[in-house]
C-alpha cells in the first residue's frame, strides 16, 4: 500500500487536469471567478491561452462551453456545486445534455463540509438535480487517485459529465498500484454478507473505517463505493441486495434524490430489501468546521457504525 | 448588389415565409410572427453571406448560425430547406411524432442547424464559445445570432454580452429582430429594454440599427461588422411581427398561434402575389 496522501478531490482534479492537457490539446478550462478555490487555476498558470474565466456568470459559463463543444473543443466548467448545477441547471439541460455536447461540469465545495461559508455555500442537492438529466453522467469519487483516475475517464468519455469535487482535505485510502477505475462499475471495497453500506464520495472512507471496526465486533458488512451515481451499476447492487438482503446507503447529501434513491430505484425493480439511508435528512446545513459538520450529520465513522450495529441487531 | 439580385432575396425571404405558414399550419401550433418578421435577415445571411455547405453540414470551417429566438425556426427551416440541407416536404410534419423538424431547434436531428436553442438568452451563450474557439483555433469563420428583442430581457444575453466584448469577439454579428411584441405585449409594455442601442454600446459592441426588412441596410451593416476590429457587433434590425401576410402583421395576437385553413390559404396566396409580381419584375 503507497503512502496515503491527503488531500482534497479539488486538487486532485486540478491536477489531473493539468496532466491531460499536455496531450489532449483540445481540452479548454472555464471558470466563473472561482479558479482559486475549485483548483481549476492550476491549470489557468499552466495553459492560460487555454483558460478564459467567465466572471461571477455561471449560467453564461455554460453555454459558452457548449457553443465551444459544438466546434469539437472538450470544455471543462468549473464553480461551486451550487451554482454550476443549480444557478446554470436549465442551462446544462437545454445547452449540453439535451444536445448531448461534450462538455464536463466541475461542482466544488459540494456537501456540507464546504464548512464555513454555511448552507447557502452547501450544496446538498447537486447529485439529485444533475441525475435527474437525461444523457448526463454523474461522478462522485471518493478521493486523491479516484478523483484522478475519473478525470481522466470523464475526459476519455464523448458526452456530459458531472464531477463532484470536494474542498476538504481527506486521506486516500485507494492504493494507486491495484487502483483501476471504470465508468459505471461499483468497486467492492470490504467483503461481508451481514448488510451491504454504499457510499458514495467523501464519506467512502468513514463507511471504511466504520467496517473494518466492526470486523472485531463479529459483524461482516460488505462495502461497496459507487463513483459513478449514473448510470448506476445495477449488477453490483442487485447482487448486494440478494446476498445480504439488507442495505444502508451513506452519501454527503440530501437522502432526497441521491445516492439512496438512486439505489432504491434499482432495488425495487430487481430485488427490494430494506434500506436505511445515512446522508443529510432533508434539511439544510449550517457554518462550521468541515469535520464538526459532518459529525454533527451523521456521516462519520462513530455514527456510521452505530447505523451498522443496529442494522445488523448486535 | 443590384437590383435583380435584391429582388432575388426578396423572393427567397417570401419562399421562407410561406414555409413559415405551411409548417405552422400543419403543426397547428408554432410561432408565425416572428418567424416572418426575422425572414430577411435568415434569407441574407444564408444566401448572400455565410460560408455553409448543404452538403457537408458539420464542414469544420462554416460560418456558424445560432437562432437565439429558438420559437422562430419555421422560416429558418424553410431557408434551410431552401438552401439544399434537407427537402421542403419536412415542413409540413414541422413538430409531429418522429418528425426531424422539432419545436425548437434540434442540432442532432437536422442539418444545418448549428445548436439547439428554444430556451432564450441561451443560444447568444452558445454563439460566443463557437467564436472563441474561432479565435483559439485561428480560423476565419464568422458566427451570426439573431435574438428576439423580448429576449433581450434575460440576464444571460447580457452576461454573453459582457463576454463577448472582454473577448474582443470581433468574430461574432449580433442581430436582435426588434418587431417590439412579446407574447404579453408590447416589449415596451412588458417591460422596456430601451434605449437598447445605448446597452449594447455601454456594454462594449459596434452597434448598428438598421431596417430589418431592406437587404441593402443588411448588407451594409453585416459589411460593416466584418470590418469592426477587436470588439463584437450588434445590428439592431427594426421589423414588423408577422411581415408579409398583412392579417398578421403587428399583432401580438400571431406571436405563437398557427393559421387555419382558410387563413393559411389567404397568406399563402398572398405571398404567392408577392413572389408572382417580383417575378414579373425580374
Amino acid at each position: 500500500m503507497a503512502e496515503t496522501v491527503m488531500k482534497a478531490t479539488r486538487e486532485s482534479f486540478g491536477e489531473a487536469l493539468c496532466e491531460l492537457a499536455e496531450t489532449n490539446p483540445d481540452i479548454v478550462v472555464f471558470d466563473a471567478d472561482l479558479a482559486a478555490a475549485t483548483k481549476t487555476g492550476v491549470f489557468q498558470k499552466k495553459f492560460p491561452e487555454r483558460f478564459f474565466d467567465c466572471g461571477i456568470a455561471e449560467g453564461n459559463m455554460i453555454g459558452v462551453a457548449a457553443g465551444m463543444a459544438a466546434t469539437g473543443k472538450i470544455p471543462v466548467a468549473a464553480s461551486f456545486a451550487m451554482f454550476a448545477t443549480g444557478r446554470a441547471f436549465e442551462q446544462i439541460r437545454n445547452s449540453v445534455a439535451y444536445p448531448e455536447l461534450n462538455v464536463k461540469i466541475a461542482g466544488s465545495h459540494a456537501g456540507i463540509s464546504t464548512g464555513e461559508d454555511g448552507a447557502t455555500h452547501q450544496c446538498i442537492e447537486d447529485i439529485a438535480i444533475m441525475r435527474a438529466i437525461p444523457n448526463m453522467m454523474v461522478l462522485n469519487p471518493a478521493d486523491h487517485w479516484e478523483m484522478k483516475a475519473a478525470t481522466k475517464a470523464a475526459l476519455e468519455y464523448n458526452g456530459p459529465v458531472y464531477i463532484r469535487l470536494g474542498r476538504l482535505a481527506i486521506p486516500s485510502f485507494n492504493d494507486p498500484e491495484t487502483y483501476s477505475f471504470e465508468l459505471g462499475k461499483g468497486i467492492t471495497l470490504h467483503e461481508g454478507n451481514d448488510v451491504a453500506v454504499i457510499a458514495s464520495g467523501l464519506v467512502v472512507n468513514e463507511a471504511l473505517k466504520a467496517v473494518k471496526e466492526l470486523e472485531a465486533e463479529g459483524i461482516n458488512a460488505r462495502l461497496i463505493n459507487i463513483h459513478t451515481i449514473k448510470p448506476i451499476d445495477r449488477d453490483i447492487i442487485i447482487k448486494a441486495a440478494q446476498e445480504t438482503g439488507r442495505i444502508i446507503t451513506v452519501e454527503e447529501h440530501n437522502v432526497v434524490g441521491g445516492l439512496a434513491d438512486a439505489v432504491s430505484e434499482v432495488v425495487t425493480d430487481a430485488c427490494p430489501v430494506k434500506i436505511t439511508r445515512i446522508g443529510v435528512q432533508d434539511r439544510f446545513g449550517f457554518s462550521g468546521p468541515a469535520w464538526e459538520l459532518l459529525d454533527d450529520f451523521g456521516l462519520t465513522q462513530p455514527h456510521i457504525a452505530r447505523v451498522i450495529r443496529e442494522v445488523v441487531g448486535k | 448588389m443590384d437590383s435583380s439580385e435584391i429582388k432575388q432575396l426578396k423572393v427567397l425571404a417570401a419562399k421562407a415565409r410561406m414555409g413559415a405558414i405551411l409548417g405552422t399550419y400543419h403543426a397547428k401550433s408554432g410561432h408565425p410572427g416572428g418567424s416572418l418578421s426575422a425572414a430577411d435577415i435568415f434569407t441574407y445571411l444564408y444566401f448572400k453571406e455565410m460560408r455553409v455547405d448543404p452538403a457537408n453540414p458539420q464542414w469544420a470551417d462554416r460560418d456558424r448560425f445560432v437562432l437565439s429566438k429558438g420559437h422562430c425556426c419555421p422560416s429558418l427551416y424553410a431557408i434551410l430547406a431552401l438552401k439544399g440541407f434537407f427537402d421542403w416536404d419536412e415542413l409540413t410534419s414541422l413538430r409531429h411524432v418522429g418528425a426531424m423538424l422539432q419545436g425548437h431547434p434540434d442540432m442532432k436531428g437536422t442539418p444545418g442547424i448549428d445548436m439547439s436553442t428554444g430556451s432564450l438568452g441561451q443560444g447568444v451563450s452558445a454563439a460566443c464559445g463557437m467564436a472563441l474557439a474561432g479565435k483559439l483555433d485561428k480560423k476565419d469563420y464568422r458566427v451570426y445570432t439573431v435574438l428576439g428583442d423580448g429576449e433581450v430581457e434575460e440576464g444571460q444575453v447580457w452576461e454573453a454580452a459582457m463576454f463577448a466584448a472582454h473577448n474582443k469577439l470581433d468574430n461574432l454579428t449580433l442581430f436582435v429582430d426588434q418587431n417590439g411584441l412579446q407574447i404579453d405585449g408590447p416589449v415596451e409594455q412588458v417591460c422596456g429594454i430601451e434605449p437598447l442601442d445605448k446597452k449594447f454600446e455601454a456594454f462594449g459592441f459596434e452597434v448598428i440599427k438598421i431596417d430589418g426588412h431592406d437587404f441593402e441596410q443588411i448588407q451594409s451593416a453585416v459589411e460593416k461588422a466584418k470590418t469592426v476590429k477587436g470588439k463584437p457587433t450588434a445590428i439592431l434590425a427594426r421589423t414588423v411581427k408577422g411581415k408579409g401576410v398583412s392579417f398578421m402583421e403587428n399583432q401580438v395576437g400571431w406571436h405563437g398561434v398557427a393559421p387555419n385553413k382558410e387563413q393559411y390559404e389567404a397568406a399563402t396566396a398572398e405571398l404567392q402575389a408577392q413572389i408572382d409580381k417580383l417575378e414579373g419584375e425580374c
